[in-house]
């Protein structure tokens, strides 16, 4: 192992680690422990959701027809592309063709923009279905109340994926910028590689949500009544 | 046996991370590792003194059986807010990001923490955090209580809640980066030949700490979320009248809540290792119980949670499993305390502070641990639970526990971090003085609690007067005990000796290098051929 | 002044002696650990305190022996702590069938409190000596905790639901009670006493008070309130007679079955379509908002008026009771 202080000329090259392949290493370490702490921080929201929803199984199932199924298999399909589009950024920064990165990125901003867009349309749908709680809830079913408790997990679950979708989005603009400035290549890829997997952890949040929250009425005969 | 006047003329001169670099904006953009650790010693020191002084406050109020010091509104505030600044501000963080950021790099021999400007991230997180705090304050405060029961704060607190909740979620999220950081860098950035069965005891209980903050704290944060969602938007996540459970949200603070205070011991428990190996110039007497022990704790602590809950109306077998689980998290706790008194068998002992401090620790830890089993027994739980004797209980373990792991660690390296000696005389009277008005302050708070005396109370049945009285004046000469450091150790900055490398003459990388450590910690990366505690084979190197 | 200090709350009941028990036990027991640890600490600070600044102890890698015994000693201890913790927990959660009930109401910053011939107090507790004790508690707002640190009992009063405790007081006296769950401004405010009598002067404290019984305001509220119009006495109409309803099973829609107790006809008349009877329609209207927990307290006396079989205490209070419930169409949902 080197004994000096690491001499690597690499622009990148960080004095700590003693090559750049401690430091990939380190780096991609370092980002699967963060996303433990996601699984944790989303595996709490799932905990509560399960909670509630072994008690009122009957209140969720009728509000979980709220959702409207083809519009979230739809979101489901766009997340997983962009998914695709990311990966191929990866293997494009790995190659060294910065150029390619940029597209690949822009293409999954923009399959990125399109789900959050999507979700906009869902929101506004839910706000003049009136099932919005807090702000616009009447219903005029038995279960209201349950319905109301399954709509909040609703937003909350996936306005905290959506959070992290922008913050995907944003991270995704870095990434470009320095693609710009032909920061990537072979010995050096990182954040490409470390934000590719965090865009990957938020794809994989939204297909636990998807059947959580769209597809648990989806089987039984409509119980609500537009 | 390091008492030459002279200091050896090149300490002085030679570069080093506190002198390589001046002016404030060396410090706020700082990468480097120990810099950071005296950014968060700074602030953390801040933040105690706050909390100090509104415990202050609540002690002088509880002199008499009438509310008459501060209105009932005021206490309320203040035992909620000394409880958020103490646990969020002070606890958590103290040992890991003062003590760990600033020794585990160089005991592990590497040049910095795996992510330094992580490090840096989540100091500026902290302050964040604190601003938020004091702005909640001086504002007015929150009346919660640091455990946010619902539905009184979602419901009908009118205080900052949503805006405390917002800071204590921020003050996690430096946890976890702090958590984060030390678990890479303990796992990939040792130097060579330090493998896992040679890390010392500090590096065990750093990473088993770390491994809590990185599971725990994200779920204090969406609890944290939930009730801020409920009481802005006033939608009954835990509001029964729309069929939410309030004891959910227990269950969800106290999942976190419960390993949180393993995040709080662990580190102490790290500190002591060191120090009592140290001054007993001995190797640990169990290196690997203890290393596991540590691990153990980390684990077993996630599943107790419920032991917070038996008198909530849970089922009655969720509580036996729960106490059960309780009396197992503390076995391994019980080893060390062993371990370390085994350690001074036959060692060769010395009575500098930092070993002074470990006697208490030893000694109020274990008192703090073994009411801890009074707690965990059903029968005896339901009778005691939020009385003074869970007060008692916790503060013997996080001050008369870890804030005198925390003492000690500083006094420890200090030389290493400032270069300087504290004056030991002054240093070892605060320490008696700490112990002294320590056991004052909270021996009566468990007969108190025994009696009946419920916490979180303003004023009080007479009969409860006199214990009340002794837990006083015992704060009283904590205060003082804790303010002469203070002066001491700021005074030392440019008052005291000049220390040697190693004035201890203790084993570890961190004392291979001089006092203050250059930049890059090392002139040359060590290698690692021994066991961690090798002191018999250093006679030679005894200054 | 130090020999007038207590040590301990008096002895208030038959179930605090044996808690005194265990807290003795594991005072003792923490006292030979502690004792033990500190003479340990303080003879080896002083017999291997360093003499020579050269010496160097041998080093001692550990004892599997000692590990063990000090791993296995504590943990056997441990465990005949919990289990004489879990026995005791045990016997106090199930109140003995001939317990005397009174219902308990918390809310910010009192406690209310009724007695089923009528009587009601605030902050207040009248009862007998030599009998069991049965409170049926909860609360109108936020979690509070009922607290007798004489009896040696507590239990959090929740929102929601109901909890109970019970005791049995040995003497006369007056006791405390403490609200012990932080409620807001006037947590240390929410305090009252117990006055526990010879049961002659408890009858005739009760005969000096209270006019309706709970039972009667019940019946009161159940006209008042509607209910008679559906829930017709005489016969069958759109909704179930609840005569001989409460102690018994109640089968229920889509299947399932759920025993009537107190949390079940709370739930009902709160949350009706969480549980509705098997062969009736989902068509009874929530009352909430409309009538407070001290008034469903009063309805669920009445109610259990018109069972023989009523008020059986032993059957175990639970929060709203889960029977496996279904979907209307019959399909279960899991």
């Amino acid at each position: 192992m080197s004994d000096a202080p690491a001499t690597v000329t690499h622009p990148a090259f960080a004095h700590q680690f003693d090559n750049l392949g401690q430091q990939r290493d380190v780096a991609v370490f370092g980002m699967w422990v963060f996303l433990v702490t996601e699984i944790m921080f989303f595996g709490g929201l799932f905990a509560g959701y399960t909670v509630y929803r072994s008690m009122y199984p009957h209140a969720f199932a009728i509000a979980s027809q709220y959702m409207n199924v083809t519009v979230g298999a739809l979101n489901t399909g766009v997340l997983i592309c962009s998914s695709l589009t990311m990966v191929l950024a990866v293997q494009a920064a790995q190659l060294g063709r910065n150029r390619v990165v940029i597209w690949f990125l822009l293409a999954t901003i923009a399959f990125g923009l399109v789900f959050l867009g999507v979700k906009a349309y869902e929101y506004h749908e839910k706000w003049v279905e009136q099932v919005v709680p807090g702000f616009n809830f009447h219903i005029h079913l038995p279960e209201a109340r349950q319905i109301e408790l399954l709509m909040v997990f609703y937003f909350v679950m996936t306005g905290m994926h959506a959070l992290h979708m922008v913050i995907g989005v944003g991270l995704l603009s870095y990434l470009i910028w320095r693609a710009s400035k032909d920061e990537f290549g072979p010995d050096y890829f990182n954040p490409v590689d470390n934000i590719g997997l965090y865009w990957h952890f938020v794809d994989i949040v939204w297909i636990f949500l998807f059947p959580m929250l769209y597809l648990i009425g989806a089987h039984l005969p409509r119980m609500i009544h537009e | 046996m390091s008492t030459t006047t002279l200091p050896p003329p090149d300490l002085i001169v030679r570069p080093n991370y506190l002198n390589v670099s001046h002016g404030l904006k060396s410090w706020l953009l700082t990468k480097d590792h120990k810099r950071i650790a005296i950014l968060y010693l700074l602030s953390i020191t801040f933040f105690f003194f706050i909390g100090g002084f509104f415990a202050f406050l609540i002690r002088l109020e509880l002199l008499t059986p009438a509310g008459d010091l501060v209105s009932d509104d005021n206490y309320n505030r203040l035992f909620s807010m000394h409880g958020i600044i103490m646990v969020f501000l002070f606890l958590i963080p103290s040992v890991p990001a003062v003590l760990g950021n600033f020794v585990l790099p160089i005991m592990i021999g590497a040049r910095d923490l795996a992510f330094p400007r992580v490090n840096l991230l989540s100091w500026y997180i902290y302050v964040l955090a604190g601003l938020f705090t004091l702005f909640v304050v001086f504002a007015g405060g929150v009346d919660t209580g640091w455990t946010f029961y619902v539905p009184y704060s979602s419901l009908y607190a009118n205080g900052w809640v949503v805006a405390t909740a917002v800071g204590v979620f921020i003050a996690g999220f430096s946890s976890i980066l702090t958590g984060l950081n030390f678990i890479v860098t303990v796992h990939k950035m040792r130097a060579p030949g330090l493998t896992w069965g040679r890390l010392p005891l500090f590096i065990w209980s750093n990473y088993a700490t770390a491994i809590i903050q990185v599971l725990g704290t994200p779920v204090l944060a969406i609890t944290l979320t939930l009730l801020a969602v409920e009481r802005i938007a006033h939608v009954g996540i835990f509001d029964p009248k729309v069929g939410g459970d309030p004891v959910l949200f227990q269950h969800m603070f106290w999942f976190y809540s419960h390993p949180a205070v393993y995040i709080m011991i662990l580190p102490g428990m790290g500190v002591i290792s060191e120090i009592v190996t140290c001054f007993s110039r001995k190797r640990i007497f169990g290196y690997s119980f203890v290393a596991a022990a540590s691990l153990a704790i980390a684990v077993f602590g996630f599943l107790v949670w419920g032991h917070h809950m038996f008198v909530t109306g849970q089922s009655i077998y969720a509580g036996m499993v729960f106490s059960l689980l309780s009396f197992l998290v503390a076995i391994p706790s019980a080893i060390k305390v062993f371990n370390w008194t085994a350690t001074m068998y036959r060692g060769s002992i010395s009575y500098e502070t930092p070993m002074l401090y470990a006697f208490g620790f030893i000694g109020l830890f274990t008192i703090g641990g073994l009411t801890g089993l009074f707690l965990a027994t059903l029968g005896l739980d339901v009778h005691l639970h939020d009385t003074y004797f869970i007060i008692a209980h916790f503060h013997y373990i996080m001050v008369g526990g870890m804030l005198m792991a925390y003492l000690g660690g500083i006094h420890f390296w200090w030389p290493k971090m400032t270069g300087r000696m504290y004056p030991e005389g002054w240093a070892r009277f605060a320490a008696l003085l700490v112990f002294v008005g320590f056991n004052l302050t909270f021996g009566p708070q468990f007969i108190l609690g025994y009696l009946g005396m419920p916490r979180r109370y303003h004023a009080y049945p007479p009969e409860f007067q006199v214990l009340n009285v002794l837990s006083t004046a015992g704060a009283s000469i904590l205060a003082v005990g804790y303010l002469i450091p203070m002066i001491y150790l700021i005074w030392s900055l440019k008052y005291g000796r000049i220390a040697a490398p190693n004035p201890w003459g203790a084993v570890g990388l961190e004392w291979q290098t001089s006092s203050p450590p250059p930049t890059e910690n090392f002139e040359t990366t060590p290698i690692v051929t021994e066991e961690t505690y090798h002191y018999s084979n250093e006679a030679k190197d005894f200054v | 002044m130090l020999k007038n200090l207590p040590l301990f709350p008096v002895e208030g009941s038959t179930g605090a002696h044996e808690v005194d028990a265990l807290y003795f036990y594991l005072i003792a027991v923490s006292a030979v650990f502690t004792i033990a640890i500190f003479i340990c600490v303080m003879v080896f600070a002083i017999k291997y305190r360093r003499r020579s600044p050269y010496e160097v102890p041998k080093p001692i890698e550990g004892s599997w022996f000692l590990e063990t015994l000090w791993s296995v000693i504590p943990m056997l201890i441990g465990i005949s702590m919990f289990v004489w913790g879990a026995k005791v927990y045990f016997d106090h959660a199930v109140p003995p069938r001939n317990a005397l009930e009174i219902f308990v109401v918390g809310k910010q910053w009192m406690w209310k409190l009724q007695h089923p011939e009528g009587n009601r107090e605030i902050n207040e507790l009248h009862i007998p000596i030599g009998q069991p004790v049965k409170l049926t508690m909860t609360t109108e707002d936020v979690i509070h905790s009922f607290f007798i640190p004489e009896f040696r009992v507590k239990r959090d009063v929740v929102p929601g639901r109901y909890n109970n405790i019970w005791f049995q007081a040995m003497r006369p006296g007056t006791y405390h009670i403490f609200c012990s769950q932080y409620c807001g401004t006037q947590h240390s405010a929410m305090i009252g006493h117990v006055y526990a009598m010879t049961p002659d002067d408890y009858q005739n404290w009760l005969a000096g008070g209270g006019d309706q019984s709970m039972a009667k305001r019940g019946e009161a509220l159940f006209q008042q309130l509607g209910c008679s119009s559906c829930h017709n006495l005489d016969g069958q109409g759109r909704c179930p007679n609840l005569r001989g309803v409460f102690g018994n099973t109640v089968l229920l829609r889509g299947g399932g079955q759920v025993i009537a107790n107190e949390a079940y006809v709370r739930e009902s008349i709160l949350f009706p379509e969480a549980k509705v009877v098997a062969g009736f329609e989902p068509i009874m209207p929530t009352f909430q908002g409309l009538v407070n927990e001290e008034g469903l307290l009063q309805l669920i006396a009445y109610i259990k008026t018109l069972s023989t079989r009523a008020a059986n205490p032993s059957v175990p209070l639970t929060s709203p009771p889960r029977g496996r419930t279904t979907t209307p169409a019959g399909v279960p949902v899991r």
